[in-house]
């Protein structure tokens, strides 16, 4: 037994990693995605080497216990989307 | 804003039903975990039915497991806030979600499963899962 979420994209409710085709990455649950781009909520944002983290460093760490979230809310524009996967498919580091 | 608990009883009952102790109040949590010896799992139960709704039959299906944890409680996210803060305190080195399933030995966290790994998963992948970290942490020493 669960909730519904009707009208959303399939991938409501997931957590999933919104690569950019800047140097961002994004990590939150993803609330909807349409032309104007995907929204997460309680979402977390790495800058590609910062810390000392690649963008895929940060990932697979994120893919092992999940993220801290710096955003309640925040819209990654579909014009700067390069991907979006799972963080459940992503094989941790 | 909380969901109505009359929605929500139905999710801590398929919990509750099958032994797991519910864990209302952070006293509640503290007087769980103040028992250190063997093996516990705390349960973050939820009411998001993207992962939650897979999460408490799988971990339903994984108790039936010959082995698996001493002692089991669950704590319900977006409900029960003192009980959750205070259950994520024991294992407050992993980033909070819900559901999520912490395993316990000895009083430390041995497994930690966040929401990422269950959602989109049904609940036999998940009780699999927890079966192998029961297998790992939960069984008896061989001599």
């Amino acid at each position: 037994m669960g909730t519904f979420h009707q009208g959303k994209h399939a991938l409501h409710g997931i957590t999933v990693v919104v690569d950019t085709k800047g140097s961002r990455v994004f990590i939150g649950r993803c609330d909807d995605w349409d032309d104007n781009g995907v929204i997460l909520l309680d979402a977390d944002e790495h800058q590609d080497g910062a810390d000392g983290h690649s963008k895929q460093d940060y990932i697979a760490q994120a893919a092992q216990f999940g993220v801290w979230k710096k955003h309640d809310r925040v819209m990654v524009p579909g014009t700067d989307v390069a991907s979006v996967t799972r963080l459940g498919d992503v094989v941790a580091g | 804003m909380p969901y109505d608990p009359i929605m929500v009883q139905p999710m801590r009952e398929e919990l509750t039903r099958i032994g797991v102790q519910e864990l209302r109040s952070a006293s509640d949590v503290d007087a769980f975990m103040q028992d250190k010896s063997g093996t516990a799992m705390v349960v973050v139960n939820s009411v998001c039915g993207c992962a939650a709704g897979q999460a408490r039959p799988g971990v339903r299906l994984a108790l039936q497991s010959e082995v698996k944890p001493d002692r089991v409680a669950t704590v319900f996210a977006g409900q029960d806030l003192d009980a959750t803060a205070k259950a994520r305190s024991y294992f407050a080195q992993f980033p909070p979600s819900s559901p999520s399933i912490a395993l316990f030995k000895d009083g430390a966290v041995v497994h930690f499963v966040p929401r990422h790994l269950i959602e989109g998963r049904d609940a036999l992948s998940l009780a699999n899962h927890l079966s192998e970290a029961f297998q790992k942490f939960c069984a008896p020493a061989v001599k």
